[in-house]
């Protein structure tokens, strides 16, 4: 397995009177094909670390490598290039854009990144949304549909433009326990049958021991102890 | 990726219901009553304007000079200053009249007519009219139209070739006098000649000083009755297009001597006050719109506040800051053009009904008149009303759209959360 993301002492101080330190000296590696989970208390910096990997946010200090390349050396556009073709995001809301039917809430990615036809995108969208479980709800809107079911929409999406690296910010934080357990299974398909990276923010600890790895973070910082497996270095 | 951003725009557009059609209404009431506006404004400019044009001589020549000649002292010493040098009061005419149409008639496009305008006083039965009295000669007068053939309600100039001594006066005059067509009227000269004139033409302008105050004589006439034998003052060219009169009046003062003036000297201050007028109009057309464009503001405003979360999401997905101003700079002009389209039907509607409106007015001996409000149809009242709409609705939806570009995703992800 290679390093698909690496950071070095990344951290993140949000700018005010009394600076509020979000995350600090965060030093780990995520391979290929793994699947990682980053937990920790509220308020430990565990979304904060996500939307540093997923390029939302821009890091204080420290450097991030996706692929080999710096990311500090990527403007806005560059990022969100990097965003649509090799990034998908789960939240713990769906945030499915309400007025779009299902297929084209997931056809979205695919219309923005403009490498595939109309008739390759819809048939896209419904291989997807059919793996998932939705051909039922093609042409539904997402208030039609229930929490495990938008949720599902949502990975679909995250999925449209095939990327390498799936972000995950508590998926499973607003769904029932059978939901939830659907939405583990799906992501971990994805690792597992079709070589995804995953990297789930959550507070589950029957999902947490599940995974390949645990990222454990407090106050900000990785925990002295992590996962005996865990290829995350402390410095 | 345009037709998905503009499919984001319209869905956008589209659920907010009432809000769109309010915001569509104003503009497009801004634009047609803009329109109309316009059309009522510019219709009435071209109608004055018109009037200006065919009623009067393009370029007038008369028997005056702007300056004193230069004198012989002057020619000798370089070091002359004479103060207080005035043209001669007694206008006797132009000099050698023949040899100044010959030179005119050379060169300048169009048609010209040559007069002697002088004053009179008409006199019939017990009473006394002043008017101007024009020596003309019948022909060159009907071909540039001085008085329009519907103009004349019996007569024509070519009657005054009848034989005798003839004059052809408007009907206020003829009304003033109690005289009417046939009747034998006693002209009064400056000088005192009386002669006796039969009227064998009766005109109706609809300006009153021409149909109060003006009489039509043959030149020869003229000339006799004001005991100026070949002599005329006055040279009036028509040109086949006015806008050449100012070049036109200016190379012929240069050549003949005296002083020439196109119509819009002659009517500058009027010119003046109708460029003012123009500022004016579009100033209030500018300002209903740009109110206009506080509604589209406020929707757009609103949406990016209500849409804060989908900018988010479509930012998360790979969508970039230029994307999120385009999207709302497109849903701006979305209410423009629409606003637009909405305000030519209206404007368009508006000027049909303005066009329909008559007014009744007494137009005495030929009855009565029907006017129609002056109307002007002109594509570059929809083509301006609908850019100042689309500018300002593009400045609406822009200032919006800048907020909605600089949205951190991060923060509105984290407040949904």
């Amino acid at each position: 397995m290679s390093v698909l993301v690496e950071t070095q002492a990344l951290e993140r101080v949000l700018p005010a009177t009394v600076p509020v330190t979000l995350v600090s000296d965060i030093t780990l590696s995520i391979s290929d094909n793994e699947f990682v989970a980053i937990t920790g208390p509220s308020g430990s910096g565990k979304s904060s670390l996500l939307y540093l990997l997923g390029l939302l946010d821009r890091p204080s200090a420290g450097t991030l490598t996706i692929g080999g390349r710096n990311m500090a050396e990527l403007s806005e556009t560059e990022r969100a290039a990097l965003r649509l073709a090799s990034m998908g995001f789960v939240f713990q809301f769906h945030f499915l854009l309400p007025e779009f039917s299902v297929r084209a809430n997931v056809e979205l990615p695919m219309r923005k990144l403009g490498r595939l036809s109309a008739s390759q995108r819809r048939a896209r969208a419904e291989e997807l949304l059919d793996s998932l479980g939705l051909a039922a709800h093609l042409d539904k809107l997402p208030e039609q549909l229930s929490g495990g079911q938008r949720q599902r929409v949502a990975i679909a999406r995250a999925l449209a433009n095939d990327p390498p690296l799936v972000l995950a910010d508590e998926p499973t934080g607003s769904l029932d326990s059978q939901s939830s357990e659907q939405v583990f299974h799906i992501l971990n398909d994805l690792v597992r049958e079709h070589g995804k990276t995953v990297v789930a923010v959550t507070h589950e600890e029957s999902i947490a021991e599940r995974v390949d790895r645990r990222i454990h973070l407090i106050d900000g910082r990785l925990a002295d102890w992590q996962d005996d497996t865990s290829p995350v270095t402390s410095p | 990726m345009t037709t998905l951003i503009l499919d984001l725009a319209v869905t956008h557009i589209l659920g907010r219901g009432r809000q769109t059609w309010v915001a569509i209404l104003s503009v497009g009431l801004g634009v047609g009553f803009s329109i109309a506006m316009a059309a009522l404004m510019q219709g009435g400019e071209d109608d004055l304007i018109d009037q200006l044009v065919n009623d009067m001589p393009h370029v007038q020549i008369s028997d005056e000079q702007r300056e004193a000649r230069r004198q012989p002292v002057e020619n000798v010493f370089a070091a002359t200053r004479i103060r207080g040098l005035r043209p001669l009061e007694d206008r006797r005419g132009m000099l050698n009249p023949e040899q100044i149409r010959a030179q005119l008639s050379a060169w300048v496009p169009g048609e010209l007519v040559w007069r002697l305008e002088t004053q009179g006083v008409v006199q019939y039965a017990g009473r006394d009219q002043g008017i101007t009295i024009y020596g003309i000669e019948p022909q060159p007068e009907t071909e540039v139209e001085a008085i329009k053939a519907e103009d004349f309600i019996r007569g024509d100039f070519s009657s005054l070739l009848s034989g005798g001594n003839n004059i052809v006066i408007g009907d206020g005059l003829a009304n003033k006098l109690g005289a009417d067509y046939g009747t034998t009227l006693t002209l009064v000269s400056s000088t005192g000649q009386t002669r006796a004139f039969k009227v064998t033409g009766l005109f109706h302008t609809g300006t009153t000083a021409r149909d109060e105050g003006e009489g039509y004589v043959l030149l020869k006439k003229a000339q006799i009755l004001s005991e100026r034998p070949n002599v005329i003052n006055n040279i009036r060219l028509y040109l086949p297009d006015p806008d050449m009169a100012s070049d036109v009046a200016a190379r012929a003062e240069a050549q003949v001597g005296y002083k020439a003036v196109s119509w819009q000297e002659a009517n500058e201050s009027l010119l003046e006050a109708l460029v003012i007028r123009n500022v004016i109009m579009y100033t209030v057309v500018g300002t209903i719109l740009l109110v206009a464009g506080f509604g589209i503001y406020n929707i757009i405003s609103t949406l990016t506040h209500e849409k804060a979360r989908d900018i988010a999401i479509l930012k998360s997905l790979g969508f970039t800051a230029r994307d999120m101003r385009r999207l709302f700079v497109i849903e701006g002009l979305m209410f423009g053009v629409a606003g637009s389209v909405l305000g030519w039907l209206l404007g368009f509607g508006l000027c049909v009904a303005l066009s329909m409106v008559r007014f009744e007015l007494s137009g005495g001996v030929v009855g009565q008149e029907i006017t129609h409000l002056p109307l002007a149809w002109s594509i570059w009242h929809y083509l301006i009303a609908g850019g100042f709409a689309m500018l300002s609705a593009a400045v609406a939806g822009y200032l919006p759209a800048r907020r909605a570009a600089r949205l951190n995703p991060v923060a509105i992800i984290r407040g949904a959360t």
